[in-house]
Order: C-alpha cells, then structure tokens, then sequence
C-alpha cells in the first residue's frame, strides 16, 4: 500500500530544481560507481581462468587463416557444357551447376511448406549462378536423356509449372556429343567403366573434363588416360568434392605444422547400412530393352578386353558375371555398382573419397602396398563386390599405414583419425584433437591441466578463427553437434557446386585445379591395388620406377 | 521525492539495482573481451514458435555481426547504467527488451530441450523472466533519482525525461 502511493508520487512529482550541489549529493551520486571496480576485479580473475589459462599458443602453433576457395572471376566466358549420364550422381552434378529436374524443384517447395526450417529450395535458389549453359546431353536410358534435356533447359530453377528455356540436344552416343562443336566441356557421370573411355576421348576431342570418381575401371587404362589428358592440355577435373572442404585445409596445415607428432595411422571408414548405401537403387518405371541402349551399356571393347584378360590370367573368373555381359538385366543395368563387370566396388566408390582426402591432407601418393580382405556377407543378393572390405596400405618411407575399413551393413560412426604421437585428429565438416596422455609436445600443458586428455582440446569450426587457446566446453558441444555450418563469406554452399566452380574457373583462368589428372592417377593406381589385393588374395606392391603394380 | 522510501525499501531497492546491473555488465563484458565470441550457436539451439527466424538469423554471417554488436553492447550499457544509476529507466527497459529476445528464442516449453543447460527445471518462469520482472519493479520504483547520477541528470535535463529515460 505504502509502495503504490511512492510509486504515484514518484511518477507524477516534479522535482525541483536546484543549481546547489553539496558534499551529500555528490556522495549520492557517485557511491555506487566503486561497484564497477568489482566487476572489473571479476572479469580480470574470469579472463585469466578462462582464456590466459588456456592459452596453448606456445606449444599449438597455428595460424588464423581461413580456407582458400578458387573465387570467380569477372566477366569470365559462358562456358557449354555437355552431360554424359543423367543417373543419380549425374543428377546432383547438374544441382551443383544449377539446373534441378523441376520435379525436384517441386518437392522442395512442398517440403517447405511442410517444415519452414526445410531451406533447400531457398539454398537452391541463393546457389551462385555459374555462368554455364547446358548443350548437349546424352544417356543410354530413354527416361533419363529426356529428364536430362529439361533439365538442362530449366534455366530459371523452376518446379513443373515454370517457364523453361531452350533445351539442350540430346545425342545416342558420348561420340556424337564429343563431335559437337557447341560443347566447350562436359561432365561425366556415367558407370565407373566408362570413366575412362569417355574421358580420354573427351581429351582427344579437346573437351575440358569433369569425371566422377574413381578415374578408371582397369588398370591398363590408368596410364592411357593420364597420358591422353596430359597431352590434350585439357583441363581435367576428377569429382572428389571433398577437395572442397574447409576443414581439410586446416588439417593440412596441422600436420605440417607438426602438431599431432609423428602420424603413424590413418584410420578412414565408410559407414552404411541401408539398401540405397550399399548400391541397391530402385529399378525405374519404363526401362527395358526397348528403351535402353544396351549395347551401349555393356562397354567399350578395349576396356572389356582389358578387363577380361586381367581376371581370367589371375584366374578371377568367380568374380566375373555371373550373367553374360549381353544379356539385358534391369538389376545390372540400374545396380551396376554391385558387379565388377561394370564397378570398381567399394575400393573405387567409397574408399578413393577417403584416400582423396588423405592424399589432399599429407600428399601420400601412391602406397608401397596394398593388402585387403573382407566378403560378401550381408548383401547376398548376387552381387560379386564385397560388402565388407578392410584395405591396409602402407607407406614404409613415411613411417605410416592407411587403414581404410569399410562396412555397408553397419551405420555406426567411426569418424577419419589421423592418429600421431602427441594427438589424434578427427576430420569431418569439422576437426578436433584430442591429446595423447603420453604425448611428449602437450606433457607439460597436460600436467598443468591445461590440455585434456579424455576429450578434444582443439576444435575447428569453419569460419572461425580461434586458433590458439583449448576449445571451451560450449563450443565443443555445438561443433559435436554440428550444430555450426561452412560458410564462405558468409554464405553456405554446397561442396560439390565449389568442385564444379573451381573446375569451370581452371577452365577460365587457365589453372590447375586440386584434383588434377596426377592427382587422379595416385587415386586410381591405389585404389587399384586394393581392389587386385582383395580379389587375388595377396599382397599388391607399386614399383615407383617403372609406375607398375606387382606382386609380392 | 527524497525520503518517499523508507530506508530498507530504499536498500534492498539498491541492492536489486546493483545486482541485476552487475549481471548484465558481466555478462555484456565477457563477450566483449572475447574477439570469437558470438550469438550463433545460442541462436541455433532456438525452441518454440520463432525458432526458424533465429536460425535463419543465426545463419547470415552478415547480420550476425550487427546482432553480436549489438547484444554485447546493449548488455554492457543496461549494466553501467544500472550500477551508476545513468538513464536507468531506460536502461530497464532495454534490459527488458533483451530478456524478451532470450525468452522467444529460449521458451522454457514442456519437451523443449536445450543445449545451453539450465540448472533448473522450468515451466514458463525461468530465471529470465524473473529477472525481466525485476527490472519491471526497478522501473516502476527508480532509486537513481537518490541514489545514483541520475540524482544529478533529474536537475539539468527536462522533466519529460524522467518518463522513460531516467
């Protein structure tokens, strides 16, 4: 009661006012200010505790610059593009350069609207335009090569209803794309036994190449392409998107900078356990023998030869077929991933993602050996290729192995571990290290009570640029999380569309880009080796001298 | 208007003032002190009914500077203003506003779960919304005019100021 009675008094009085200012007011005044030299007490005590104590810039040398992306220039040409191969991945390359199927587009507006969170379509939309423009396509499915020329021709990134332009041509044969003089480059994403065929006539036919991993289906073919893109002076990209990854550029510099010790073991895995994972697509409405070019899909004669001779002097027959390469298969046609007649298996699909990456962080090349096991132990649908593949390489004059372990009937996460003396790193969108409890480096940081053992005490979030003090329990919580996204200036992209835009930017500014043709051959011979160690049961070497696979 | 408390009123009225003041400074100055710090990942863990607008805020690098910038320093000066009794009835208004923001972005909902742990169990009230609320009582019952440099300001500025601002 009291209380109201102040508080219309207060509200309504009109205090006087007096120019007379005494000792009282001034001590009225002012008595609360000495609280602010309490604060300031705290905050120094806080600061030292929380950040000084967890500086470690003397013993983690590591500088604050952020990833390096290959930026656009202006004014830079149209470039015309050719597709070869409008399937699944053929599909999301054509996202990465801008054109969705407008039924794509369809169901994210619907998925929008059904969760405002869902931002794909705006993400998709905000996607830099490229500046390319499609030309030609060609697909040995009818269904396809027809998605493919809309496509192509949705220039304004519009659902069913949209205004399109003009669509692209379609052609029978990669030949007769490749003879086209309105193709500058194209993109390959055809089965893995043809990446090389049609990238080396692509060469030949001075189209720039960007080709989907692995680079080649034998290894004959291995040497010809490198050969053939070499001398053609194309620019060749092969699609390792992770090359595109932020984090992978500091890692690189961790380990230069020597802050894990002496790196002894990789460890890099893949991690799936669904039908899609392990290769097996749905079949689509409308194909048969009518509507697919199979003779096309069988393979190019050289390629086939070099294919046939390789397993039948190894006595690898089990391993071909089972079906006759002539007869039409849906399931073949569709899930070609799960037969080495036409697939590099997990070796070429999956491991090269892991080695590409571990090649781009230390620049291994191309092991002193190779050694696999592993079997068809889940998937038992007929398929030849494993479905669990453990593969060891060896690099004795690094002092290191490379484990890659690889399971499509397990989703549980081991992550990419670069394991040292001192540390260990974990390579994903984002990196943290996690100190040896016998590391020499942090020893005395850890004595301290510094550095922590039993959890990360660096983590790297791509755009930030804290480099020098033990990562705070809030900010390891949300990069566990992954809660916090790659940015570049500020906007989120897609690393796939980053490859694409550094391959069309070579292109155009006449550079190399980072999966170059050399970088290729080291991925493809490796993963070459892993796949001869898995099918003939022993050790595979590479002879440094004379580039060659032998044996043990 | 001197002498229209009783002296504990007037006390604990302080002491109230000071408290809530020191948080916000403190928690103003920990932010500005720390270059990397930012509202990001706070933003991200939103709940509730406008959780997609703080996402998206939280996902434009651009406007995320402006945001941090502006909350370390509106922190800061609701502070100061608070514990040296300069503007304080804008300043709890300005403490009010930022609560306001907290609560939107960080509801305590039933199920809502949060990254940011909260020490308590809430529905609805949480520590926000009493501190809120004690800004509310510090803006209704203003002891800088005795006690603070607002005793000063009331003198040389227009009494229209004493409405809102001091």
């Amino acid at each position: 009661m009291e209380k109201e009675n102040n508080n219309k008094t207060n509200d309504q009085q009109e205090v006087k006012k007096t120019s007379a200012v005494g000792r009282r007011d001034v001590i009225k005044t002012l008595v609360t200010v000495p609280v602010l030299g309490a604060v300031a007490y705290g905050l120094v005590k806080t600061r030292k505790v929380s950040v000084l104590n967890r500086d470690i810039s003397d013993v983690f040398k590591l500088s604050d610059k952020s990833a390096v992306f290959l930026q656009p220039m202006a004014n830079g040409k149209q470039i015309r593009l050719g597709l070869i191969g409008f399937g699944i991945r053929g599909k999301q390359l054509m996202r990465a350069l801008g054109f969705a199927e407008p039924s794509y587009i369809d169901t994210l507006i619907e998925a929008k609207k059904k969760n405002p969170d869902d931002t794909r379509y705006d993400a998709f939309l905000e996607q830099d335009d490229l500046n390319v423009v499609i030309t030609g396509v060609c697909d040995i499915f009818d269904k396809y090569s027809e998605a493919a020329q809309l496509t192509g021709s949705n220039i304004h990134r519009e659902g069913t209803n949209g205004k399109f332009g003009q669509a692209p041509k379609r052609y029978k044969t990669y030949q007769e794309l490749l003879a086209a003089d309105d193709v500058d480059a194209v993109v390959i994403a055809a089965p893995d036994h043809w990446h090389g065929t049609i990238s080396a006539a692509a060469a030949k036919a001075g189209k720039h190449v960007y080709c989907e991993k692995p680079m080649t289906w034998t290894v004959p073919e291995t040497y010809m392409v490198r050969q053939v893109v070499k001398d053609s002076g194309i620019v060749f990209q092969l699609g390792h998107q992770g090359r595109q990854t932020a984090s992978y550029q500091k890692a690189e510099e961790i380990i230069s900078n020597g802050l894990l010790g002496n790196v002894n073991l990789i460890q890099v895995c893949t991690n799936r356990n669904n039908p899609n994972g392990a290769w097996v697509y749905p079949i689509i409405e409308g194909s048969n023998p009518q509507t697919i070019d199979w003779k096309q899909f069988e393979g190019d004669p050289e390629r086939i030869k070099e294919y046939n001779d390789y397993m039948l002097s190894n006595k690898l027959d089990k391993y071909m077929g089972p079906d006759d390469r002539s007869k039409f298969s849906l399931e073949r046609f569709f899930r070609w991933r799960c037969w080495w007649d036409y697939s590099t298996g997990l070796s070429g699909d999956l491991l090269t993602h892991e080695y590409d990456a571990a090649n781009q962080i230390m620049h291994l090349g191309i092991p002193y050996s190779a050694t696999s096991s592993g079997g068809v132990y889940f998937f038992k649908d007929g398929r030849t290729v494993p479905d669990v593949l453990q593969t060891t390489f060896e690099w004795p004059d690094r002092n290191m192995t490379m484990l890659y372990s690889a399971t499509l009937a397990s989703s549980r996460n081991r992550g990419k571990v670069f394991m040292g003396h001192d540390a260990s790193m974990e390579v994903a969108d984002v990196l943290s290290i996690t100190a040896d409890r016998e590391s020499e480096r942090y020893a005395e940081k850890i004595k301290q009570g510094i550095i922590p053992t039993d959890k990360p005490f660096f983590t790297y979030v791509p755009g930030q640029s804290k480099v020098d003090a033990v990562t705070s329990a809030t900010e390891l919580y949300f990069a566990q999380r992954g809660l916090l996204y790659t940015y570049v200036n500020g906007k989120r992209y897609d690393t796939t569309h980053l490859h694409m835009r550094e391959w069309l930017e070579c292109i155009r500014q006449g550079k190399t880009p980072s999966c170059n043709i050399d970088q290729a051959f080291e991925e493809a011979m490796t993963a070459h080796m892993g796949t001869r160690a898995y099918l003939e049961g022993r050790t595979m070497y590479w002879d440094k001298d004379k580039e060659e696979i032998t044996r043990g | 208007m001197e002498n229209n408390y009783s002296k504990a009123q007037l006390s604990w009225l302080l002491v109230l003032r000071i408290f809530v003041g020191w948080h916000f400074l403190f928690e103003g100055m920990v932010k500005v002190l720390n270059p990397n710090w930012t509202a990001a990942a706070y933003l991200m863990d939103s709940q509730g009914p406008f959780r997609s607008f703080f996402v998206s805020m939280a996902g434009n690098a651009g406007l995320m500077n402006s945001v941090n910038f502006l909350n370390e320093w509106a922190l800061v000066l609701v502070g100061l203003g608070l514990i040296i009794g300069v503007f304080s009835r804008l300043s709890c208004i300005g403490g009010i506003l930022l609560l306001i923001l907290y609560t939107l972005s960080h509801p305590a909902l039933i199920g809502a779960k949060y990254a940011m742990p909260f020490e308590g169990s809430y529905f609805i009230i949480d520590k926000n919304l009493v501190e809120l609320a004690a800004l509310g009582v510090l803006f209704v019952f203003p002891t800088a005019r005795e006690i603070g440099v607002d005793r000063l300001l009331v003198r040389v500025l227009p009494s229209g100021f004493q409405k809102f601002i001091i």
